[in-house]
C-alpha cells in the first residue's frame, strides 16, 4: 500500500518546483553555480565542519576503542567492530536506559499529542472569549530553559512540596516522587508534558485553521454528531499536521537529558537514566567509543520512529 | 451558525440545544481555566519562592506568599556566585549565534530559493536530514574536533558549532521562495548582480522571517545546555543553564532559595521577550511545523 514516494517528508513536497527561469543575458549554468556556491560558502563551511563531519566521525568512533587519552593521537586507536554495541547491550544500566527512554517516549508523546489536540480544538471552535490569553499562557512553558524548569519542579516534587500539598487537599497522600523508583518516571513525564505541549498546540491550531469550516458543517448537516464529524472529517485532514507534530516530539523526547541530570542523576536505582544521560556519563568517564555507540543507538531509534510515523500517518492519507 | 445548531438539535430530537450548549461551554471554560492555573502554578512558585528568606523556604507547611519578601537570594547569586558573568556569557553566545544565523542562513537561503545550481538538491537534502539529528549524537566528535582546534573552553568554541543551523537555512529558504520570481527577474534585467539583488530586493522583503529566525535562535541558544556543559570547563565560560545545573547538583543542591532565584534569572529575560513578541514566537513555531 505504501509506496516509496509516500515516505518522502512533507517538507520536501514543495521543493521540487519548476526551475527558475533562465537568466536572459546568456550567462551559463556554470556562472550561476559559482555565484550560488559563493552565497552558500560560509554556511557550507561551518555546516560541513560542525554538522556533517561529526555525524560520520561519531559513526566511525563507535567502532573503535577511542578514549579521552587518544584525542590528540587519532591514529593510535584500534578498530573493534561492533564490540561497543555488544558491550552496550550487555550492560544492564544501558538496557535500563533504553527501556526508560522507550517508556518516556511511549507514554509522553501520545499524552502530549492528545492533550494538545484537545486544547487546540477547544481554543479553535469551543470558546469565543480570551482565546489569546489561553494561548499565550499555555505556550509560556515552551520558552523556558529545561534546566531552570527542572530545578523548580524538583522543589515542587518534594514530599512536602506544592504538588503533594495540592493532592492532600483532595485527600490523596502523594508519594516521594523523585525518590521512589515507581513514581520518578511518571514525575518526569508529567513535567515534560507541561513543558512541551504548547508546541503541538499551536501547530494543531494552525492546522485546524487551515481546514475550511464548511466541511465540518456539511457533515453536521448530513446528520453526523459533532464527535463523528471530528473523527471522520477533521482528524483525517489533520494527518499531515499530526505527522509533523509526532516527529518533532519524538526528536525532542528521545533525547531527554536535562531532566535526569538536574532532578534525579538517573536514579533512584537507574529508574530515570536515559540513553542521552548514559552517553554523557560514558563521555565523562572518557569512553568516547562507547558514548558514540550509545548515541548512534539513539539516531537509529529516531530514524525508525520517524519511519513508523510516516507509515501510520501517511499511508491512509 | 444558529441554523447548524438547530439542525444538530433536530437530528437528536431528545436534546435541547438551547440549554445544552451553554452548559457544555461553561464546563469547557472551567476545564481551560483549571489547566491555565496548573500551567502557571510552577511559575508562581518559582517567582514567589525566589524572594522568600531561607527560613520560609524550608518552613512546613509552606505558604504561597512570602511573609517578608527579600532580594537576598539574588544579591548572593551576584556577589558570591558570579551569576552576573554567566548572564553576560549567555548573552554573548546567544547574540553572536543570532547574528551568524541571520547573515549566513539568509545568504544560503537565497541561493537555495532563487538560483538553480549544480549540487543544490544534494546539499538541501543534507540540510533536511540534519534537521532531525539531535545534538547528543554529535557532541563527542564535536568535542574532540573543537578541542583539537584549540578552542576548548573558549567563547569561539561555544559559538562556532551554532553560528549556522540547518533550521535557519530551512526557514529562510521557505520564506524567500515565496517572494515572486518576477521581482528578482526584473532586477536581473536591470543589470543588478546577485549580491545587489540579495541586499536591495530580498533582504528588505524578508524582515518577518529574519525576526522569526532571530527570536528562535536566541531562544535555542539561551536555553542550550549539553554543548556548553561539555565545552565550558572553567567557571569563567559557564552559561546560565550550565551554572544553574552544576550549582543545583553540587553542594548547594538543597539551597532552594538560591536555586529558585537562579531559575528566575534564567527564565525572566526569555519570558519578557516572549510577552513582548508573543505573536512572532508563536507564529514562528506554528509555521515551522506547517511547512
Amino acid at each position: 500500500m505504501t509506496t516509496a514516494t509516500s515516505l518522502k517528508p512533507v517538507r520536501e513536497k514543495s521543493s521540487t518546483r519548476q526551475p527558475a527561469q533562465r537568466s536572459r543575458h546568456g550567462s551559463g549554468r556554470l556562472r550561476r553555480t559559482v555565484v550560488a556556491w559563493a552565497f552558500c560558502s560560509p554556511f557550507v563551511l561551518l555546516f560541513a565542519t560542525f554538522g556533517i563531519w561529526p555525524v560520520f566521525s561519531s559513526l566511525s568512533m563507535s567502532v573503535t576503542d577511542i578514549t579521552s587519552r587518544d584525542v590528540r593521537t587519532p591514529f593510535s586507536v584500534n578498530f573493534v567492530g561492533l564490540e561497543n554495541y555488544t558491550a552496550l547491550f550487555d550492560d544492564p544500566t544501558f538496557v535500563r536506559a533504553a527501556l526508560n527512554t522507550l517508556y518516556f517516549v511511549a507514554v509522553g508523546i501520545p499524552l502530549t499529542m492528545v492533550l494538545s489536540l484537545a486544547v487546540a480544538v477547544a481554543l479553535n471552535s469551543g470558546i469565543q472569549r480570551a482565546k489569546g490569553l489561553f494561548r499565550v499562557a499555555y505556550f509560556a512553558p515552551v520558552v523556558t530553559s529545561i534546566v531552570a524548569v527542572a530545578v523548580v519542579w524538583r522543589y515542587l516534587y518534594k514530599p512536602d512540596g506544592m504538588i503533594n500539598s495540592v493532592l492532600s487537599v483532595v485527600g490523596i497522600s502523594g508519594p516521594d516522587w523523585l525518590n521512589d523508583p515507581t513514581w520518578s518516571m511518571p514525575a518526569l513525564i508529567l513535567m515534560a508534558v507541561w513543558r512541551h505541549f504548547g508546541i503541538p498546540m499551536v501547530i494543531f491550531l494552525a492546522g485546524l485553521q487551515s481546514i475550511p469550516p464548511e466541511l465540518h458543517e456539511a457533515a453536521v448537516v448530513d446528520g453526523a454528531s459533532r464527535w463523528r464529524a471530528f473523527r471522520s472529517v477533521t482528524l483525517p485532514l489533520l494527518r499531515p499536521t499530526t505527522l509533523v507534530v509526532a516527529i518533532l516530539l519524538s526528536v525532542s523526547y528521545l533525547q531527554f537529558f536535562e531532566e535526569p541530570f538536574v532532578m534525579t542523576s538517573g536514579g533512584p536505582l537507574d529508574s530515570t537514566t536515559s540513553i542521552s544521560y548514559y552517553a554523557y556519563q560514558q563521555f565523562g568517564f572518557g569512553n568516547y567509543g562507547l558514548a558514540s555507540a550509545a548515541s548512534y543507538v539513539l539516531v537509529t531509534a529516531i530514524a525508525l520512529l520517524s519511519l513508523l510515523q510516516f507509515r501510520i500517518f501517511r499511508a491512509r492519507a | 451558525m444558529t441554523a447548524t445548531t438547530t439542525t444538530t438539535g433536530a437530528a437528536f430530537g431528545d436534546r435541547r440545544p438551547s440549554r445544552r450548549v451553554p452548559t457544555a461551554r461553561l464546563v469547557l471554560y472551567g476545564a481551560l481555566v483549571l489547566g491555565l492555573l496548573a500551567t502557571l502554578a510552577p511559575f508562581a512558585w518559582m517567582f514567589l519562592g525566589s524572594v522568600k528568606p531561607t527560613g520560609e523556604i524550608v518552613a512546613h507547611p509552606s505558604s504561597w506568599l512570602p511573609r517578608s519578601p527579600t532580594f537576598a537570594n539574588f544579591e548572593q547569586l551576584l556577589s558570591k556566585q558570579n551569576f552576573g558573568l554567566y548572564f553576560l556569557n549567555s548573552t554573548v553566545v546567544a547574540v553572536a549565534c543570532v547574528l551568524g544565523n541571520l547573515l549566513f542562513c539568509s545568504m544560503a537561503g537565497y541561493a537555495f530559493a532563487k538560483i538553480e545550481f549544480a549540487g543544490k538538491r544534494l546539499l538541501f537534502g543534507l540540510v533536511l536530514t540534519m534537521l532531525i539529528i539531535p545534538g547528543v549524537t554529535t557532541f563527542v566528535p564535536l568535542f574532540v574536533l573543537v578541542s583539537n582546534m584549540g578552542l576548548g573552553n573558549s567563547y569561539l568554541g561555544l559559538i562556532l558549532p551554532f553560528l549556522v543551523t540547518p533550521f535557519g537555512v530551512f526557514i529562510m529558504r521557505q520564506f524567500i521562495r515565496d517572494i515572486p520570481d518576477a521581482l528578482v527577474e526584473a532586477a536581473r534585467l536591470d543589470g543588478a548582480g546577485e549580491s545587489r539583488i540579495f541586499l536591495r530586493v530580498i533582504l528588505p522583503l524578508t524582515r518577518p522571517a529574519l525576526a522569526t529566525l532571530a527570536i528562535l535562535t536566541f531562544l535555542a541558544q539561551w536555553n542550550n545546555f549539553l554543548w556548553p556543559l561539555v565545552i565550558a570547563q572553567t567557571e569563567d565560560h559557564y552559561t546560565l543553564p550550565v551554572a544553574l545545573a552544576l550549582f543545583s547538583t553540587g553542594a548547594n543542591g538543597t539551597n532552594y532559595g538560591l536555586l529558585l532565584a537562579g531559575a528566575v534569572t534564567v527564565v525572566t529575560p526569555i519570558i519578557l521577550l516572549f510577552l513582548a513578541l508573543q505573536r512572532t514566537f508563536i507564529q514562528g513555531i506554528a509555521n515551522t511545523g506547517i511547512k
